[in-house]
């Protein structure tokens, strides 16, 4: 569904991605797990076009979608859910999610503001409230729920886990699962394994740049030595 | 009482023009984060062609108002094909470059009112059925400026509507915000920027149309609008509505009250406020920090001259001093306008090179040179030399005044801190008619009886303009020069060892503003004669010009700039009555084709 093929990418001079390959199969949840600093959020950013892949091939369901402009690439389905969570901190919960809608795609079950609240219940006593006056926990299901209302076919969740408490961590799981069973493809960063546990299918471990790791969640929970070189801290 | 309700009534009215102008500026910098020098150039328009149209139109309601609605809708048109052909192909070059391209749309629509319209001030039809006075508690009062008030009010409603209600409102408010953002979120930037110029650009037309019946249509409105139109969208700060119509309601207010408690300084009190506000609140009354930055072009160190290149600036020296002599005195007047460019443009690339600083107003110092000089021959028969002599301090002491404020500011705020600071200059020389003859100017502004011949002439301003060039030259390498660069590339760090960043831009403010003043003072003599437009708007972005045109961070920049520019000037000066539609044009190209600064053109220095 999602291949990555040798993606580099800068930052100015800085090479911070040396030819990431990494493939999301259709309706599976893969995680990219790394350190701080390894090019989790920086690989997001080169696939969504956020930044520029200085070389290499990403390829969505079949188009070469490298070197596309953001906006083309979220119209081709993938969406994308910043670390940062980039909420517009003055329009209402409702605007926000308003800011994310598109055109509905054949053979989906389109996305609605009301789909979203199901998804998220506690967004819908909050519908007028601006968005910078929410906890980190409500704007992180505000965020995602903003890119669903693009009808993607691929959800890019960059660390959803970070900075929130272990029970909304918990339903960050179970609202992943949910959109696993939706048919929906989604590719995770975390760091946060006991997360990457609960929803993944496969996984892959970047390190400088590079992916050291792939193979199935089992086989990376199975692999002590693997888990030991690469993500304990 | 009825006096001051009669004035506030008044102040509404140009609150509501006010407001409609800057609604445009301000959303359209919200979003695509331009500057829009050419906002004014529209409003111009708008009044142009209503005034075509309701006058070509038979008289009556409908054909009036149809006429001022088709206008505004044309304007909109013409913002839209502007922002196709120019700024879209711009938005990532950094903002100074984007602002020069919009100053060079203002050139353009200049030449083409002219061509169309000719010089002379038009007289629009009043709007019928409006044409009296009503009677409020016993005072007069325009009815046409009701029904201004009431038109300023319903826009202003239907924008909150638009914003609060509708998709593209959301999206707006939403790019304002994090257009990148929005971006990923799968919405076509492109479609939005032309949609919000198109919206900007009807406002500024309709406010154009709708001063037809209250004032003449004339090739002044550009900058006068737009100098105001800054002011209201700095005071309320960049990118907010909002922030706009209460700065509009307060600056429009201020004139109307200003007008009977201060006529003499009315202009100079907008500016004032601005100053104020920004000093006070740096973002304006409801702005945000994140509109802050201005991107100068990339900075390699800065060199001292190779051996070669010190061998070519040597012999360039050479030939400027040999070849006077053998040159006829038009060609003289030309030399000694060359040094003065080369002087004023090395004293800009003074705070924007090292100093990292950016300056929209440096006129204002050229300025005050020019008028401390002619100020004393005129009022105190001062010789010449002193005049010279003074000048450079007199300037220098404005630059403290003006650069305590400016330098505390970055990017887009003190881009129009300096702008406002230059006008507030401007506005005195223009109004105290009494000291400085207004627009009449100073004349008799001459030289010593051993300076008056051209060729005496040439080599004095070659003297004092290439000694000033190299005395900054000097200043860039020395202490001063090295505390600016570190104070620039790395604030934290400047600090940490122990460099006051304030006094060094404040003294580096000043010491270039002393400098511009001697250009200055060498221009006043030259030409004989002082008038405001030594520090007007245009003279800075000559200024700017010259400096982006050499390169900021090279050390023969400015002088290159200079010599260039002035050069093209005088060529276009000579083969077209069009000369500033084709020096826009080919400023616009400059910064189409070198997005990335124009000092990317050649090698570096
Ligand atoms: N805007 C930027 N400019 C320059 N370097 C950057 C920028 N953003 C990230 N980097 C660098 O790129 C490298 C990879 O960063 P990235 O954000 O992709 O890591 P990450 O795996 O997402 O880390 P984290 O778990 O902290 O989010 C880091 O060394 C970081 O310092
Ligand atoms: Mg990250």
């Amino acid at each position: 569904m999602l291949h990555v093929e040798a993606l580099h990418a800068h930052y100015g001079r800085a090479h911070i991605l040396h030819g990431v390959t990494l493939t999301v199969h259709a309706g599976q949840v893969h995680v990219l797990l790394g350190r701080n600093g390894a090019g989790k959020s920086t690989t997001m950013k080169a696939i969504m076009g956020l930044v520029p892949p200085s070389a290499g091939r990403v390829e969505f369901l079949g188009q070469d979608i490298t070197g596309r402009e953001p906006f083309e690439i979220a119209r081709a389905g993938l969406g994308y859910v910043p670390e940062e969570r980039r909420i517009f901190a003055e329009l209402t919960v409702e605007e926000n999610l308003e800011t994310g809608r598109q055109k509905p795609r054949p053979g989906l079950r389109p996305w609605s503001v009301e789909r979203v609240y199901e998804l998220f219940p506690s967004l819908v006593a909050m519908r007028r409230r601006p968005g910078g006056r929410m906890s980190g926990g409500e704007q992180q299901m505000l965020t995602i729920g903003r890119s669903l209302m693009g009808n993607p076919q691929l959800i890019m969740l960059d660390e959803p886990s970070e900075g929130l408490a272990p029970v909304i961590v918990e339903r960050m799981a179970a609202a992943i699962r949910v959109l696993k069973a939706e048919g929906l493809s989604v590719l995770l960063s975390e760091q946060n394994l006991f997360l990457a546990q609960a929803v993944s299918d496969r996984a892959s471990i970047i390190e400088r740049g590079q992916i050291r790791w792939t193979g199935s969640m089992a086989a990376l929970m199975a692999d002590t030595a693997a888990r030991q070189a690469y993500l304990s801290v | 009482m009825t006096q001051i309700l009669v004035q506030s009534l008044s102040g509404l009215a140009s609150a509501a023009s006010l407001f409609l102008v800057a609604a445009g500026l301000t959303v359209i910098f919200g979003v695509t984060r331009i500057v829009n020098f050419a906002h004014g150039s529209l409003y111009m328009l708008g009044a142009y062609i209503a005034y075509s149209l309701v006058t070509w139109l038979p008289r009556g309601h409908f054909p009036f108002w149809g006429g001022v609605l088709a206008a505004a809708l044309a304007v909109g048109l013409i913002g839209v094909v502007v922002e196709v052909l120019v700024l879209r192909r711009i938005y990532k070059a950094p903002e100074l470059f984007q602002l020069l391209a919009t100053f060079g749309v203002v050139l353009v629509v200049q030449d083409v009112a002219l061509a169309v319209w000719g010089a002379q001030d038009l007289l629009g039809p009043r709007a019928p059925g409006l044409r009296g006075a009503v009677d409020v508690m016993g005072e007069r009062f325009p009815l046409y400026d009701l029904v201004l008030i009431a038109i300023g009010g319903a826009i202003l409603l239907l924008l909150w509507l638009l914003f609060q209600r509708s998709r593209f409102g959301v999206l707006v408010r939403a790019a304002t915000a994090d257009r990148e953002m929005l971006g990923a979120l799968g919405v076509n930037q492109r479609r939005l920027f032309t949609g919000v110029f198109f919206l900007g650009s009807a406002l500024a037309g309709l406010a154009g149309a709708l001063q037809l019946p209250r004032e003449s249509v004339n090739l002044h409105m550009d900058m006068a609008i737009i100098s105001e139109a800054f002011v209201v969208v700095v005071v309320g700060g960049l990118g907010s509505l909002p922030g706009a119509a209460l700065a509009a309601l307060l600056i429009g207010q201020m004139q109307a009250f200003g007008i009977v408690l201060f006529p003499r300084i009315t202009l100079v009190l907008v500016f004032l406020v601005m100053a104020v506000v920004l000093v006070l609140r740096p973002y304006g009354l409801m702005g945000r920090a994140n509109a802050a930055a201005i991107v100068l072009p990339p900075e390699p160190p800065l060199r001292a001259l190779s051996p070669k290149g010190r061998a070519v600036a040597l012999a360039a020296l050479l030939l400027a001093i040999a070849l006077p002599p053998f040159l006829g005195d038009y060609a003289l007047v030309v030399l000694s306008e060359l040094a003065i460019a080369v002087l004023f443009a090395a004293s800009l690339h003074f705070i924007m090179g090292p100093g990292g600083m950016a300056s929209f107003g440096h006129a204002a110092y050229f300025g005050a040179g020019a008028y401390a000089a002619a100020l004393l021959v005129k009022h105190f028969a001062a010789p010449m030399e002193l005049g010279l002599l003074a000048a450079p301090f007199a300037a220098g002491l404005l630059g403290l005044v003006f650069g305590w404020f400016c330098v505390r500011l970055s990017g887009v705020y003190a881009a129009m801190l300096t702008l406002a600071f230059a006008q507030i200059a401007w506005s005195t020389a223009f109004q105290w008619v009494e000291v400085t003859g207004g627009d009449n100017g100073i004349l008799g502004v001459w030289p010593s009886a051993w300076a008056v011949p051209k060729l005496a002439y040439a080599y004095l301003s070659l003297a004092l303009c290439l000694g000033g060039a190299l005395l900054l030259r000097r200043a860039i390498f020395a202490p001063l020069g090295y505390a600016m660069r570190a104070q620039r590339d790395s604030p934290l760090r400047a600090e940490a060892i122990g460099i006051d960043a304030f006094r060094v831009r404040w003294l580096a403010f000043a010491i270039a503003a002393g400098f511009a003043g001697l250009a200055g003072a060498v221009f006043a003599f030259g030409k004989g004669s002082v008038f405001p437009t030594a520090m007007a708007i245009p003279r800075s972005v000559d200024a700017l010009l010259m400096v982006l045109l050499g390169g900021v961070q090279t050390v023969m920049g400015p002088l290159i700039g200079a010599l260039a520019y002035t050069g093209l000037h005088e060529q276009l000066l000579r083969v077209t009555q069009f000369w500033r539609a084709a020096l826009g044009a080919i400023i616009i190209g400059l910064v189409l084709f070198f997005p990335r600064g124009l000092a990317g053109m050649g090698p570096r220095a």
